[in-house]
């Protein structure tokens, strides 16, 4: 490697050398400074990943880097912008809630960083080895967050349950990617594509295929890889439980449309029919198993296994239309995730008891009439209602599907929609129909914001639809 | 004056109003005044441009007219509003509806006002814009929409299973609408365009016609109602507040009767042709047996309500024999039935406020301290029935001669819903008007109040006038009618010349 290719390389990777090189001086103020060094860091934490997304935004070229492991492209640059507006917001909302849920040290903000470098290593990572780092370095990050509050059990247990289970499933992963290296002979994404062109497919291949289809689907929590998510949701602090619904599933989203769309291309048959089940039996899980849940976090747990399941129904579509309908889908899937898990966050009773019962949001509409109609659209949105964001992220996935023939998988798709509506309303039901029990305390100005946003956003997405549609299409057309 | 976006305008206009609205407050009875002020000149000025619409409508136009058209969301969605003979009136007559429910809810809701005028509103919008949009993206948002307001109204202000109603309100509309979004989409790959004008021009193949057909069905089938998948219907009517009645009962049905009159006959003339013996039966069987049922009710609303079902078994039946008369028939039944539906519903609401009960037995001799009511609440129920003289004769007899003309027997079973009509609605006014005043509880009843008085008579006016002069209605529908049935007679014509010349 050659200078002039190691200075092409770094400047590609800009944006992640800020938040590895932030990452640690964080660390080192944390260290080096008082007890009370957690708002700080939290603050600057957050000035890091600002200057990395408008670093990226701005100033980010495209092309490959570092031999062809990492790519910048249209594409990439969607999703780390995804991944960085989930972490963004995910640390403003913790911001004013850090002390009373436990989290309240500097290593979280920390953790939180490394995380989000991951991801966007992920995002833009085109070789099995990459891809695997990435993976980690995120999952690690993860692990100890979701047990960061080390004197609550139930967050000791989601933070073992999940690791036990990550790394079970980065095992098979890993397994998979030995195959599909032993079959083919390489482990770059154009390279992969380049000898199953010229040689066909072997067993051994498709074998390496399901194996890494199964680790990625771990980490999107879809059926039949979804066991940890309820139980991580309901267990981790809320604050952690926003991070995981939000920008981890959208990198693990982007890296399975990278790897599927461009390494699989050509066995487009064969991973086609995985990833249609896959979809299929989160679709219907996420639609049946939510009814029962009184837990509004394992609630939106379950939901958002049935969310991943619709984005995979564009992805199993394996067109244009369908990788735009999934970036689409992730876009908006993430601000409706973020704007409930903010009005989760403000389930304060006034005596400073965070409660989490869907119950407890009776007569909502009348104590706090503001956050019960935002969280009512999130709930409709949710639920694919027009004319709200929701029923447009669906809408272009379905249009792909239809478009790829696949009937059957479309037609199950709307009908769990429809089962799906109905747990939904019941969130809204409590809310509207029941009458008021207790109030919650006042909510802090940082959730408002980040929930008025989120449903600003769904309300107003029939305005502002085109301009993300085309900014989606360009992305999307990364691939063909 | 062209350029201007009338129809934009009437159908955001009542959103200016729910704007005005969230700057109210509620807290005392000032504040109640003024949201019920607001509320009720934002719905009389949509009505007032509505009647602008009509009055500049071209009726010697068989096209689309006031057409707007607008990129929207990118991939061939645009937002493309526009009206012909067939949807002209249909935005008349919500707004027109509207007005009677703010007044309707005047003094009897009474808590979260502001609220439920909001609702109100919106779905006034949405119920315009459905009438309105020449985009099947943009038709379904609207269609869909309309499910959030409602299930609001029902689930908040409702009677005491309004929990269960709304559910189920909800639930069955909307799995009747997800098969017909699959459909669109589906036409949407065939024909490249999600535009109605383009797509009324394309023919769709045979196969696809039948299974595009049946998706609209499902959605349609359920929001007209028809029998079998009438049931959410009984409950959402006995559980909402009046003027949710209103509303449900004047509008939110006929936008399945209007589908099948925009999408499933021009769209798929050989489907629609081959499926008729189907709707026929179902026509006949919502005819016949939900007037039984009704006959059989205690409660007011649901005998209303069934008879609703009946009543758009005519519709149905009318749109499918797909001639002329079948077709201005079944579009004067929907508007009169909205209007003289509407108006028993407000009846019931006027006689619910005083007793606080729906059921039939709780009244009786209502004549001798209600006079006014009882002729107001007479001219309804002839209407009802379908006497001559009352608009709702004319939609039943230009329906029935128009199914005459394709099959006798149809019309035979069909006509003897008349006399099953005739028997619960004059059997329902015997028990509630005639007999002695000799419930306690009803002695002390007042007549119609000033603004029971605003209410009613105009609508009393209305179906008078339409039932001798229905000139208005089928001087602006004839055009667009006449196209509709030439272009439908022409594709089955085509498509038999191809077989013929296959043989």
């Amino acid at each position: 490697m050659t200078a002039e290719t190691l200075i092409a390389s770094l400047q590609l990777s800009v944006p992640e050398l800020i938040l590895a090189v932030g990452a640690m001086a964080l660390l080192m103020i944390g260290v080096f400074s008082s007890e009370r060094s957690a708002p700080t860091v939290t603050g600057l934490a957050v000035a890091v990943l600002i200057i990395a997304g408008l670093w990226l935004v701005l100033k980010t070229g495209e092309g490959e880097a570092y031999g062809g492991a990492f790519l910048s492209d249209p594409f990439s640059k969607f999703m780390k912008v995804l991944a960085l507006i989930g972490s963004i917001t995910v640390m403003v909302m913790t911001v004013g809630h850090a002390r009373s849920a436990q989290i309240d040290r500097f290593e979280f903000p920390v953790l939180l960083v490394l995380a989000t470098l991951g991801m966007l290593l992920m995002i833009s990572s085109n070789d099995l080895i990459s891809l695997y780092l990435s993976l980690e370095l995120q999952s690690l990050a993860l692990y100890v967050v979701a047990a960061i509050n080390r004197d609550s059990v139930r967050s000791t247990e989601a933070g073992l349950k999940y690791f036990v289970l990550g790394a079970l499933s980065s095992g098979m992963l890993l397994y998979g990617m030995s195959l599909v290296y032993g079959f083919t002979g390489h482990t770059g994404f154009d390279e992969i594509a380049a000898a199953l062109t010229a040689e066909g497919r072997s067993l051994g291949l498709v074998f390496g295929l399901v194996f890494i289809l199964a680790g990625l689907a771990f980490k999107i929590s879809a059926v039949p890889f979804h066991m940890w998510t309820p139980d991580v949701y309901e267990g981790a602090p809320t604050p952690v439980t926003a991070f995981f619904a939000a920008a981890p599933k959208v990198a693990a989203m982007a890296i399975l449309v990278r790897l599927v769309i461009n390494a699989f291309e050509p066995v487009v048959a064969d991973w086609q029919q995985i990833v249609v089940f896959i979809s299929i039996a989160s679709m219907l899980l996420g639609a049946f198993a939510a009814i029962g849940q009184r837990n509004i976090k394992r609630l939106m747990a379950y939901s958002s296994i049935g969310h991943m399941g619709y984005a995979l129904v564009g992805l199993a579509a394996g067109s244009m239309a369908g990788v735009r309908g999934v970036l689409i889908y992730m876009l908006i899937y993430m601000v409706m995730t973020l704007g409930t898990f903010a009005c989760i966050l403000a389930m304060r009773r006034k005596d400073g008891e965070h409660v989490e019962g869907i119950d407890d949001l009776a007569g909502l509409s009348q104590t706090n009439p503001f956050m019960a109609t935002v969280l009512t659209i999130l709930m409709f949105s949710l639920a694919g209602i027009p004319p709200l964001a929701g029923f447009f992220a669906k809408y272009f996935v379905f249009v792909a599907a239809i478009e790829a023939h696949l009937y059957a998988l479309a037609v199950i798709g709307v009908l769990a929609s429809v089962v799906g509506a109905y747990y939904y309303l019941r969130v809204i039901k409590v809310m509207w129909f029941d009458e008021a029990k207790g109030e919650f305390a006042r909510t802090a100005g940082e959730l408002r914001l980040v929930f008025g946003l989120s449903g600003l956003f769904v309300l107003g997405y029939v305005l502002i639809g085109g301009p993300l549609g085309n900014a989606a299409e360009a992305a999307a057309r990364s691939f063909f | 004056m062209t350029d201007w976006p009338v129809l934009s305008a009437v159908t955001f206009m009542p959103l200016v109003g729910v704007l005005l609205l969230l700057l109210t407050r509620e807290d005392s009875a000032y504040g109640r005044r003024n949201i019920l002020n607001v509320s009720l000149l934002t719905t009389i000025f949509t009505f007032l441009v509505s009647l602008y619409i009509w009055y500049q409508f071209d009726p010697a136009n068989p096209g689309f007219q006031m057409v707007e058209k607008k990129e929207w969301l990118g991939t061939g969605i645009s937002y493309h509003l526009g009206i012909d003979g067939i949807s002209v009136l249909f935005v008349p007559l919500t707004a027109f509806l509207m007005p009677f429910c703010v007044l309707a809810s005047w003094v009897t809701i009474e808590k979260r006002l502001k609220e439920y005028m909001i609702a109100f509103l919106i779905l006034e919008t949405l119920m315009i814009g459905v009438f309105v949009s020449l985009d099947l993206i943009l038709f379904y948002v609207f269609f869909e929409a309309g499910l959030i307001p409602m299930f609001i109204i029902i689930g908040v202000w409702g009677g005491r299973d309004r929990v269960y109603a709304s559910y189920k309100f909800f639930l069955y509309t909307l799995l009747g609408s997800v098969l017909m979004l699959l459909a669109m989409m589906a036409m949407y790959w065939q024909a490249g365009t999600t535009d109605i004008t383009e797509l009324l021009a394309y023919n769709f193949p045979r196969e696809m016609q039948t299974w595009l057909w049946l998706a609209f069905f499902a959605s349609f089938a359920v929001k007209m109602p028809m029998w079998p998948v009438h049931t959410w219907l009984p409950d959402a009517h006995v559980q909402a507040p009046t003027a949710g009645s209103v509303i449900l009962a004047g509008i939110l049905l006929k936008l399945g009767g209007y589908g099948f009159l925009r999408f499933s006959l021009p769209m798929f003339p050989l489907a629609s042709d081959l499926f008729g013996p189907l709707v026929y039966t179902l026509s006949i069987i919502a005819i016949i047996y939900t007037s039984l049922v009704a006959m059989m009710q205690t409660d007011i609303k649901k005998l209303i309500a069934y008879s609703s079902v009946a009543h758009m078994g005519y519709v149905t039946m009318g749109t499918f024999a797909a001639n002329v008369q079948g077709v201005q028939g079944a579009i004067f039944q929907m508007l009169s039935h909205g209007i003289v539906s509407g108006a028993l519903f407000l009846c019931v609401g006027v006689v619910y406020d005083r007793l606080h009960t729906r059921e039939i037995s709780a009244y009786g001799g209502l004549v001798n301290n209600m006079p006014k009511y009882a002729v107001a609440f007479m001219v309804f129920t002839m209407a009802n029935v379908g006497l001559p003289g009352t608009s709702g004769f004319i939609g039943e007899v230009l329906t029935l001669v128009g199914v005459f003309r394709v099959n006798t027997w149809v019309a035979l079973f069909a006509t003897s819903g008349v006399i099953l009509s005739a028997a619960y609605a004059l059997w329902l006014y015997r028990r509630v008007i005639f007999g002695a005043l000799e419930k306690e509880s009803l002695k002390a009843l007042l007549d119609l109040s000033a603004r029971e008085k605003l209410i009613l008579y105009p609508l009393v006016i209305l179906t008078l006038f339409f039932g001798v002069y229905p000139a208005p209605v089928f001087d602006a529908t004839a055009a667009s009618v006449d196209l509709l049935v030439n272009n439908y007679a022409a594709a089955l014509q085509a498509a038999q010349n191809v077989a013929l010349s296959v043989q």
